[in-house]
């Protein structure tokens, strides 16, 4: 199943790097392999951004990607910030950095069957990690968002996968994911600021560590929500500022974490099965049994 | 409470028993504050401040508005040497438990005006405090310490406000290994990834921010 998984995201980015060679030449540069950057991209400093209407725009943009709470209510439905996975502003390396993401669009993505463009792409995250209501594409926070993408590409290649590009594939675990064994580790390394509950933390009203389950977190559509993702986000970026767990224990705690409950899949049929055979063929734990309950499950079924 | 607290207590038991649970904690934890207590330890407000202000000079960290059940876990670490600190040993191993938690939540509910140092402190203190040094890892510390530092739970106390002495020495201990009483070793690798100019820098900014 790892293995899958890897050839898709593999097959992905072979599509990605062909795309424009085949745009511009349609079919006669399909072997066209771009140059390698000359070494790891570095995105622009802070200091670097303009002055005048597009430097204000990049920093509405910087500003909404830290603080996407700001957007609580309009196009945001739980209690997470764009920065809670895409760690320092969306510019470090394999916590799917904004820079590298930028250039890779549009791309066809097997999840939605189409060519997305990167507000598209955008507007994903919106619908399943922030479990809201996507900007409109012309939206000010939209055009905001897309601006600071931008700035942080600055400078990098269009259509080249980036070393530090989204999360690293991490190794397959010498023992199959143990929920029960993930449950120990989070007790140990990631209660203390996601809270035992899952729920994360508030201070002074404002969320401060984001909720991994429950109603404020992302819903069974992220791609969060799969084990796999979940645990190369976790094994190069949690704990935060401490990043030093095993494969096996990232495995296993992104198991524990993702038996939790969750907002329901927005593509949701009306039918548990049916939604789980349609959207959910890929390593993740929606629609079997977890802690005496069938996750993702409507109430009182 | 023990019966010998009510024992040593016996002048002020009337008053004790015209006030809820709560407040008698909260009244013997200001007894302690100002007097100390007969197994020796001294009265804290000699280094802390009866309003818990603390002291920049000695570096004695402010503990106004610290969470209670933060506090109480620094005596036990100062008890058990998970933070070395001399003075602070004894003192914590005279206290009891029901005695520290009395005075830590006395001073949890001070407001001590406390006056920020003069100058400014360097650009790099606010870039740490709000963004991190992500080339070794280091989040931003407002990321645990709650917004403008201002306290992320019991587990991520407030640092806005606190002397700016206090805070070098901390992050210099973590680093040393003199304080390990972090949980999950968290403070330790956040202080390793900082240069002795960078934890001068950061505590200088906390110093200048308004506590809560």
């Amino acid at each position: 199943m790892i293995r899958k998984a890897r050839s898709i995201a593999l097959g992905t980015a072979v599509a990605a790097l062909a795309l424009p060679a085949a745009a511009a030449d349609d079919g006669a540069g399909k072997s066209y392999t771009p140059p390698r950057p000359p070494g790891d991209f570095t995105p622009p400093p802070d200091s670097a951004i303009p002055d005048g209407p597009m430097g204000d725009m990049i920093r509405r943009g910087r500003e909404l990607f830290m603080h996407t709470q700001k957007l609580s209510g309009d196009y945001v439905g739980n209690g997470m910030n764009c920065v809670n996975c895409h760690l320092d502003r969306g510019r470090k390396a394999s916590s799917a950095p904004l820079w590298a993401a930028f250039g890779m669009f549009p791309a066809y993505r097997g999840k939605n069957d189409h060519v997305n463009t990167m507000i598209e792409r955008i507007q994903g995250c919106f619908r399943y990690s922030m479990d809201g209501t996507p900007p409109p594409a012309d939206s000010k926070p939209m055009v905001a968002l897309l601006s600071y993408h931008f700035w942080l590409a600055k400078g990098a290649p269009v259509g080249v996968a980036l070393p530090g590009r989204g999360f690293p594939a991490i190794d397959k675990p010498d023992k199959p994911y143990s929920v029960a064994r993930g449950k120990t580790v989070y007790e140990r390394e990631c209660a203390i600021c996601h809270g035992s509950d899952g729920g994360g933390r508030k201070a002074e009203g404002t969320w401060v560590f984001p909720p991994l389950w429950g109603s404020e977190s992302y819903n069974f559509g992220a791609g969060m929500h799969r084990i796999n993702t979940a645990a190369a986000f976790i094994k190069p970026n949690m704990p935060l500022g401490r990043p030093d767990l095993t494969t096996q224990e990232a495995w296993d705690v992104a198991a524990y974490i993702n038996s939790k409950p969750r907002p329901q899949d927005p593509r949701f049929t009306g039918e548990l099965a049916q939604t789980k055979k349609r959207f959910h063929d890929h390593m993740c734990l929606y629609g079997t049994e977890q802690h005496g309950r069938t996750l993702g499950a409507p109430d009182g079924e | 409470m023990k019966p010998q607290r009510f024992n040593a207590l016996a002048p002020a038991l009337a008053a004790l028993l015209l006030v809820p649970v709560g407040d008698a904690a909260a009244a013997d934890g200001r007894k302690i504050a100002r007097n100390g207590t007969n197994a020796g330890a001294p009265a804290c407000k000699t280094c802390h401040g009866m309003d818990g202000a603390g002291r920049a000079a000695g570096g004695f960290p402010r503990l106004a508005g610290l969470e209670a059940a933060y506090m109480v876990r620094q005596i036990q670490a100062y008890a058990d040497g998970t933070r070395a600190n001399a003075t602070m040993k004894p003192i914590a191993k005279a206290l009891s438990a029901s005695q520290a938690r009395a005075v830590a939540t006395y001073y949890a509910d001070q407001k001590a005006s406390g006056r920020k140092p003069d100058g400014k402190a360097p650009a790099a203190g606010r870039r740490l405090a709000t963004i991190g040094k992500w080339s070794k890892t280091v989040p931003a510390c407002n990321a645990c310490h709650g917004p403008g530092g201002r306290g992320g739970g019991a587990d991520f106390p407030a640092i806005a406000g606190q002397h700016e002495s206090y805070l070098v020495a901390q992050l210099k201990a973590w680093r040393k290994g003199r304080r390990t009483n972090d949980p999950n070793g968290l403070m330790a690798a956040v202080a390793k990834g900082l240069t002795a100019k960078e934890v001068q820098a950061v505590a200088a900014y906390y110093a200048r921010q308004s506590a809560p």
